[in-house]
């Protein structure tokens, strides 16, 4: 089955209070990955009173305009309930991405995971 | 480079459906791996052409299935070529917000032509506005890299 018709994965851990979410899939593109993700990543912020969320993008090898949409809701969501998001590990390709839309500004972004959760302390 | 009538060898009408569109979205990078593009030109083709199909799909076709996209393209070693038309009735592609301005940053859409202009060496629209053309060069030939948009601090 082509990977962009894949379940969507996530890996979802807690680090001292943090939640820690790695995606597995290393395509972010169609519509019905970026649903399955973000439902769950909303869910995620909805069940903690202060949402802390650390986005680990290790394995994304591509994402779509549509992702970085889901991604600005979600952080909407979570600084309305005074919490925090952090991405990370994002590859320098996809950085570049983030750079050239400007959204490098809006979200809090670091380098390694470790250098992610130093942030919420 | 002008959007000329020049045929392209290869041409697919399919229904407006993204899973079927992606089929022909990884024929057209795997032809263009088989070439000798390098994992830079073909992360910024895959953007790209993924954007416009996208935008088929979902602008101009409304997201109707009973509607078609047709994509036809070119591959040789200096250059891909690729169309993707709809059959909707075209848009305003020379009015497009600006999505990186301060009043547009938070917005969720709008960046999908922004990022297919910063990732292609060319980029136009038919005059009814339902189908685009994406050129991008070789840099392995080129030696040129894609001017992206000026970052400011």
């Amino acid at each position: 089955m082509p990977e962009a018709e894949a379940e969507a994965k996530l890996t979802v851990t807690n680090q001292d209070g943090i939640t820690v979410v790695e995606f597995e899939n290393r395509k972010i593109l169609d519509e019905l990955t970026i649903n399955q993700i973000f439902e769950k990543l909303n869910e995620l912020a909805d069940a903690e009173n202060v949402p802390l969320i650390l986005l680990n993008f290790r394995k994304v090898e591509h994402l779509s305009s549509a992702a970085l949409g889901a991604l600005i809701t979600l952080n909407k969501k979570v600084g309305q309930r005074n919490g925090r998001l952090v991405l990370a590990n994002i590859h320098p390709q996809i950085y570049e991405v983030f750079k050239i839309t400007r959204l490098d500004k809006v979200f809090e972004i670091r380098g390694t995971t470790q250098e992610g959760l130093r942030v919420f302390r | 480079m002008s959007f000329d009538r020049q045929t392209l060898p290869h041409e697919v009408v399919i229904p407006s459906d993204l899973h079927v569109a992606r089929r022909v979205e990884e024929d057209i990078l795997r032809a263009v791996a088989s070439v000798g593009y390098s994992r830079e030109d073909r992360f910024a083709i895959r953007l790209a052409l993924e954007e416009a199909i996208v935008n088929a799909h979902k602008h101009g076709n409304r997201s109707d299935p009973t509607r078609t996209i047709t994509i036809s393209y070119a591959i040789d070693a200096h250059r891909v070529i690729v169309r993707v038309r709809d059959e909707g009735g075209g848009f305003a592609f020379r009015t497009v917000p600006d999505p990186t301005s301060p009043d547009r940053l938070s917005v969720p859409s709008g960046r999908g032509i922004m990022l297919m202009r910063a990732y292609v060496d060319g980029i136009e629209y038919n005059e009814r506005g339902n189908e685009v053309q994406l050129v991008k060069k070789n840099t392995r030939v080129s030696g040129l890299r894609t001017e992206k948009p000026e970052v400011h601090p």
